[in-house]
């Protein structure tokens, strides 16, 4: 009865004839509003397949490595999903999709880390692709030590210990608590934890949330589990120095700069929802989230997007987001309207937490003509201030030409310069040509295109 | 350090830039590589040493060779026992 | 902007604007670059950046000898601001026939002093390793090479304005008149107006025979050391020759990052720029019969560009004379970066009275080649 299974038949190197699952519902992203949706659609007597390219479900904020570390409503919705037919396919990669004609079925064409590729075609897709880490360069932000706050919580999660590790957190936005917490409940010396947001607008923020107890007694008993460490308003990290690795960080407030002899920096500034599949597709996108209507479908027919993808949100947004569009993916025809009300009422402090946590001028100004911008192609900033945008720079520079396509130099390059990011092309996610062969094999019989000509 | 536990213990033998070391089942070679002091997991193209960044698939900073095949993330791979993991100190090109 | 009229006005700052600019510039005309984006962003941009001689006929042969001949004289500075790497080429014969072309390709080759060393199966083997077996043979022609066009584009517009031309981008052109260019509600004048505009070339000079030709590439992660040479089938002549709706030829060459940059296809479908994937899988799967090592390699980014074609396969260089004050340097097909230099040489001596180093009639715009015929 448990349908989590697996990706198991392999397609061959040559990717032809390969082998197709053709399913209802195909979710690329295992986190809350993927899980939610799934189990919404698979409920709904829908045939699922969920894509993720981690080892295991749960995305960022579920991310386990044993059930029995999991909160309530995360083992809920796992154990949830377990018990429907939908398939669950872990450590595969999207690298192509085509939503052809109404009659075309949805084709989506994945990797598997260790090589092969898989071909879905679906009636409906569901985007539930997340978020990541804005990063702003600053000097020594490449030494090896310096990682994303989520990046820490994910590496820790994953199985690192961090045990008597001298760490400093600097940064901004709400992830910063949990992580905090989390870092000091596996034993790490945290330094400091700094939160570039001026004390003012945190304070507000804080305020705010009186509406909503449960949050800010989270947020309390965050701030109770790292007691011992100084947390600082209105301060941040101006560089990070090191010979082969991180060995000290530089902090700064309004009146003073110090330094701080630490082996690891958590920074990151917000973070950024991966609308790189929503774009390619052409759906609509907004302030940098893909836009959804009140069933979670995006502008093109039969694409759906839920979670952090459509406008970060926090768990609790995701879950309901995803509940939603699994349904409306499924075909049921009625929106559960209180769905509808929770959705709406935490978008308003999805909103808020946008405004508190902006990042401060100083941070954007913080790197020098020779810090690294593009780490790929190891592109400093020297090099591409002069120029105009990113298409300019991607042709004179290389940057955002390497193997993370711009996903990490992208957010950093229109939070500095103000440049939007380019044209989104296949491969989503840098794959072996034999992949490519199979996805363009699947995609071209898939797609509606009348440009064929005949001697193919 | 070296002993080749039977699996199912809890622990699997990988081998990590030539020297066999038991990690625990279960974590990333990520998490594995970052316990046993890696620091370098790659070199960038200028040649300076890289490590994990965002921990979950996106910075590409860490990638490693695995089981002969390069550039492979290494936050999104589990342990597996006889593994051959192969970081920057092995290799003298990039990743 | 400086007030005084210049002598003359390059439309379009790609590779040919751009090596017409610094021409120029260098026989004493002040010379103005007009790009209605950022220079090299058009049709340069799209490039595989090879510089080859190529004998689809012996016009083609003639110019592409010239131009690299000139790439090899080019500064230090602009050659190592191109990143050129004269990895050579080695074409690639399938079978006894196309061996008997390669044969004779050599001598035509050796006849207009280009090396060219015939490769049987085993040196072919050895000279490209990860080449299938059981292939006839090749030629390797060492004195090809590869640049990253977008960098030599900005090295010779930089060469061109210490020469003291200017160059004025996001300024796009409109329409082209008789001594002068449109620019919105401007009009700019000079005595010369060059058409380097690349594939649109048409869209400013309506009667050029100039059309865009897509073509599809596929660029990998570093894996040093895979090719060392550019490798090319003998087909590719075939494939650009023929002007059908659409083709593959299988084309490798290495970048100086150590990346791998796979081609190439050829299509007729206006200006469409979308990755047609039964195209792409086509050339990948051709690419994969002549190196199924390829196969195995991981992809980052696959692009499409737009080839200037013209139905002779010659670029058109020289004046127009409907047009008082225009010449034209267009039309370039698959080779504008190989023949920018060459194409700018010639235009310059044209312009400046004198005789060309290669004859120059072959490639006269006006040579009667009717537009709309492909």
């Amino acid at each position: 009865m448990t349908a989590v299974a697996d990706a198991g038949a392999s397609l061959g190197v040559s990717g032809e004839g390969a082998g197709a699952t053709t399913v209802d519902v195909v979710i690329v992203g295992a986190g809350p509003a993927g899980i939610a949706a799934a189990v919404r659609a698979a409920e709904s007597r829908r045939r699922v397949v969920v894509l993720d390219e981690a080892p295991n479900v749960g995305g960022q904020i579920w991310r386990h490595r044993s059930r029995d570390t999991l909160g309530a409503e995360a083992r809920l919705w796992i154990d949830r999903l377990s018990r429907t037919n939908a398939e669950v396919r872990r450590g595969v990669a999207v690298v192509d999709v085509v939503v052809g004609g109404d009659d075309a079925p949805i084709v989506v064409v994945a990797e598997r880390h260790r090589g092969g590729a898989e071909v879905i075609r679906a009636s409906a897709l569901v985007i539930a692709t997340g978020a990541r880490e804005r990063f702003v360069p600053f000097p020594g932000w490449t030494l090896p030590g310096v990682m994303g706050i989520g990046g820490a919580q994910a590496l820790l999660k994953q199985g690192a210990t961090f045990r008597g590790k001298r760490v400093v957190i600097a940064g901004t936005g709400p992830l910063i608590l949990p992580v905090a917490a989390s870092l000091t409940d596996a034993g790490a010396r945290v330094l400091l934890v700094a939160e570039q947001a001026p004390f003012q607008a945190v304070r507000d923020f804080a305020i705010s949330l009186l509406t909503q107890p449960d949050t800010l007694l989270q947020a309390a008993l965050y701030r109770l589990a790292f007691l011992r460490t100084p947390y600082a308003m209105g301060t941040w990290v101006t560089s990070a120095s090191g010979t082969d690795r991180l060995a000290a960080v530089t902090v700064a407030n309004a009146r003073s700069t110090w330094s701080l002899p630490c082996d690891v920096l958590c920074t990151g500034y917000g973070l950024v929802p991966n609308i790189e599949m929503p774009r390619f597709l052409g759906c609509a996108t907004a302030d940098g989230a893909a836009v959804v209507d009140e069933r979670q479908a995006t502008t093109v027919p039969r694409v759906f997007a839920a979670g952090e993808v459509t406008g970060v949100g926090g768990v609790t947004l995701a879950i309901v987001e995803g509940e939603i569009a699994g349904a409306a993916a499924a075909g049921v025809a009625r929106v559960d309207p209180s769905l509808v009300r929770r959705r709406h009422a935490l978008r308003a402090v999805a909103r808020r937490m946008d405004r508190t946590f902006a990042v401060r001028p100083e941070i954007r100004s913080l790197a020098r003509g020779d810090t690294i911008i593009c780490r790929c192609e190891d592109v400093r900033c020297a090099a591409i201030a002069s120029l105009s945008g990113s298409r300019q720079a991607k042709l004179y520079t290389r940057a955002g030409m390497g193997a993370c396509q711009g996903r990490v130099c992208g957010p950093a390059l229109e939070l500095l310069f103000g440049w939007q990011s380019g044209t989104v092309r296949s491969p989503l996610e840098p794959a072996r040509l034999s992949t490519l062969s199979t996805a363009a094999l699947a995609g071209a019989a898939a797609s509606t295109d009348t440009l064929h000509s005949s001697g193919s | 350090m070296s002993t080749r536990l039977p699996s199912g213990s809890g622990w699997v033998t990988v081998s990590a830039d030539g020297r066999p070391v038991r990690v625990p089942a279960g974590v990333t070679v990520a998490a594995a590589l970052t316990d046993l002091g890696v620091a370098a997991f790659r070199r960038s193209v200028s040649g300076e040493p890289r490590g994990p960044l965002c921990g979950m698939g996106t910075c590409y900073e860490c990638r490693v060779t695995i089981d002969g095949v390069a550039h492979r993330r290494a936050c999104l791979v589990l342990v597996s026992d006889g593994m051959q993991v192969t970081t920057a100190a092995a290799t003298q090109e990039s990743p | 902007m400086n007030d005084r009229r210049p002598d003359a006005i390059v439309v379009g700052a790609g590779v040919v604007g751009a090596a017409c600019a610094v021409a120029l510039a260098r026989d004493g005309l002040r010379v103005l670059v007009l790009d209605a984006d950022a220079a090299a962003l058009g049709t340069t941009a799209a490039g595989m950046g090879h510089l080859v001689v190529m004998d689809d006929s012996p016009e083609q042969l003639a110019l592409t000898r010239y131009s690299t001949s000139l790439w090899r004289a080019q500064s230090d500075a602009v050659r190592a601001a191109s990143e050129l790497d004269w990895c050579g080429t080695v074409w690639v014969a399938e079978d006894e026939t196309q061996l008997d072309a390669v044969r004779a390709k050599q001598r035509l080759y050796s006849e207009h002093g280009v090396d060219a060393e015939l490769l049987d199966q085993t040196s072919l083997i050895e000279a490209e390793p990860q080449l299938r077996p059981g292939l006839a043979g090749g030629l390797l022609v060492p004195s090809d090479g590869v640049i990253y066009q977008p960098s030599a584009t900005v090295a010779l517009l930089a060469l061109a304005r210490e020469l003291g031309a200017e160059v004025l981008e996001r300024m796009p052109v409109e329409e082209i008149i008789p001594c002068g260019v449109r620019c919105g509600v401007d009009t700019l004048r000079a005595d010369i107006i060059v058409n380097a505009a690349g594939a649109s070339a048409a869209s400013l000079t309506p009667a050029l025979p100039v059309v865009p030709r897509k073509g599809h590439l596929v660029i990998t992660e570093r894996h040093p050391g895979f090719c060392r040479h550019q490798v090319v089938e003998l087909g590719y002549l075939t494939s650009a020759h023929v002007m059908t709706s659409e083709s593959v030829a299988f084309n490798v060459q290495p970048r100086s990052t150590g990346q791998v940059l796979i081609g190439s296809s050829r299509e007729l479908v206006g200006w469409d720029a979308s990755v047609n994937r039964r195209v792409l899988s086509r050339m990948i799967a051709r690419a994969c019969s002549f190196m199924p090592g390829l196969a195995a390699l991981t992809a980052v980014r696959t692009w499409t560009g737009f080839r200037p074609a013209t139905p002779d396969k010659l670029p058109l260089i020289g004046r127009w004379p409907e047009v008082p004050g225009l010449w034209i340097a267009a039309g370039h097909e698959g080779l504008g970066i190989t023949t920018s230099l060459g194409t700018a040489a010639i235009l310059a001596d044209l312009v400046a009275g004198r005789e060309p180093a290669i004859d120059a009639a072959p490639y006269a715009p006006d040579r009667g080649v009717p537009a709309g015929v492909h």
